[in-house]
């Protein structure tokens, strides 16, 4: 067994994604554009966006990753890729931990770097700890990212699937999303919370390219 | 040990009657724990009054909520482990009458909670969430289920997507309860209510035990639909190779 096919896998993803047209650009105007209509929906009150600012950033994240996910293993089954990929003898879950990470690293990665701006943007003091918050965000979307690859794997076959995998993988974001507006609470019990959310993350690295190869040799059939 | 119970035709034959011995128990146990509860027990001011008597519904429906969610993980487990047909079958099963326990378990919850804590919906209280969770991860898999064009395919579907929200099942409830316990105001709910007398214990239990009949009945006679349906697909395959 070689690791060619895996980083075959990851190239192949990571090229898809910027090649068309606007590559990490797109998720970004996503992001931008989701959270542009929350003041407009809520209201400009300065207190009120602070206070609800970082957790509107890691559900915009969330929406990102279910968005985007839609099509990572659906297009491989569709154009015969994903056959391929299974005659290679090289472990499924490794190229579906590649195809997701590289996607991770186009669709996810961008918004947690932007959240900076965004979280001005919602009135937040400019300090380091907008920084401390953008590795939080990079590191609670990675489980994201696996957990909703989970769900996109197991609908690879459906048509209109994205609708599906938000339903399957809401109740898998929990953690991240509790861990990870908690870690930027301040609150009190906020101090652990950062740890919590890598651990879930480590957790949902670990689980989920399993599920996903099982789901893949599923789809594959 | 497995495979004994695997077979279709000795469940058939068990099921024939288990399933009506297993709905006149539970009938008759629901209906001790109704009356008791409506008109026997006296009511709790503490609890809200009257509304308590919601509990001998409230809680079984809170345990089958559990216990369904359990059992669906277990025949995913077996299904895809030793594949046997009759745990796939039961999985399907289990899902629609599992989820309508736990939505059973929330609007009752809503209901009591609106006139003692005066709210219907309080985010911050960890049963609620959880219960509300594992709702949606029973949606899930039926939505799931429902979105594959085979029956083979829906079964493998279904199985991962199980066992992936079973493993998840500790992480969500650890996550949750860390969040409830930061919010202070745990006033609208005593830790684990009051010594319960038993006056109030016996006839929860009683329900309990009838509501667990019942679901046992439900599942067993959707279990034997589901077998006699593919008896019915695999007798018009046949007849139509014939032709």
């Amino acid at each position: 067994m070689s690791a060619a096919p895996i980083l075959a896998a990851f190239r192949q993803s990571l090229v898809e994604a910027w090649a068309r047209g606007a590559g990490a650009l797109l998720p970004l105007g996503f992001l931008g554009g989701a959270a542009v209509l929350v003041p407009l929906g809520i209201g400009s009150d300065g207190e009120m966006l602070k206070a609800v600012g970082p957790g509107i950033i890691w559900v915009a994240l969330a929406l990102a990753s279910l968005v985007t996910l839609e099509r990572i293993f659906q297009s491989d089954a569709e154009d015969g890729t994903l056959d391929l990929w299974l005659q290679t003898g090289a472990p499924v879950s490794a190229i579906a931990a590649a195809k997701t990470l590289a996607h991770w690293l186009s669709a996810g990665l961008p918004l947690a770097l932007f959240s900076p701006l965004l979280a001005l943007m919602f009135q937040a003091e400019a300090n380091t700890a907008l920084l401390v918050n953008a590795g939080l965000y990079a590191i609670g979307s990675l489980a994201f990212f696996f957990w909703g690859g989970v769900g996109a794997a197991l609908s690879a076959t459906v048509r209109r699937g994205g609708l599906l995998i938000s339903l399957i993988a809401l109740p898998l974001y929990v953690p991240t999303a509790i861990f990870g507006a908690l870690a930027m609470s301040g609150g009190p019990g906020s101090a652990g919370a950062p740890l919590f959310l890598a651990a879930s993350t480590l957790f949902a690295c670990a689980v989920a390219p399993y599920a996903m190869a099982a789901a893949l040799r599923l789809a594959a059939d | 040990m497995w495979s004994y119970f695997a077979n279709p035709h000795k469940f058939l034959r068990l099921s024939d009657w288990l399933a009506p011995a297993f709905y006149a128990l539970g009938a008759a146990c629901i209906a001790y724990g109704l009356w008791q509860g409506l008109w026997v027990v006296p009511k709790d001011e503490y609890q809200g009054g009257d509304i308590m008597r919601v509990m001998f519904v409230h809680v079984p429906a809170a345990w089958l909520a559990m216990a369904s969610y359990s059992a669906l993980a277990i025949a995913s487990f077996v299904w895809f482990v030793w594949r046997h047909e009759l745990a796939d079958i039961a999985a399907k099963a289990i899902a629609p009458i599992g989820a309508v326990w736990t939505a059973m378990c929330l609007s009752t919850g809503s209901i009591w909670g609106k006139p003692t804590w005066g709210t219907w919906w309080q985010w911050d209280d960890a049963r609620m969430m959880s219960v509300l969770f594992l709702f949606f991860l029973f949606l899930g898999y039926m939505a799931l289920r429902a979105a594959m064009d085979s029956r083979q395919k829906a079964a493998r579907a279904g199985a991962i997507l199980a066992m992936v929200g079973a493993v998840n099942i500790p992480l969500i409830k650890f996550s949750v309860d860390l969040f409830t316990s930061l919010h202070q105001d745990a006033s609208v709910i005593t830790a684990d209510g009051p010594k319960m007398a038993a006056v109030y214990l016996t006839p929860l239990l009683v329900s309990a035990i009838g509501h667990s009949l019942l679901f046992g009945g439900l599942v067993m006679t959707r279990m034997r639909t589901e077998i006699r349906q593919r008896r019915i697909a695999r007798l018009h395959s046949r007849e139509l190779e014939a032709l």
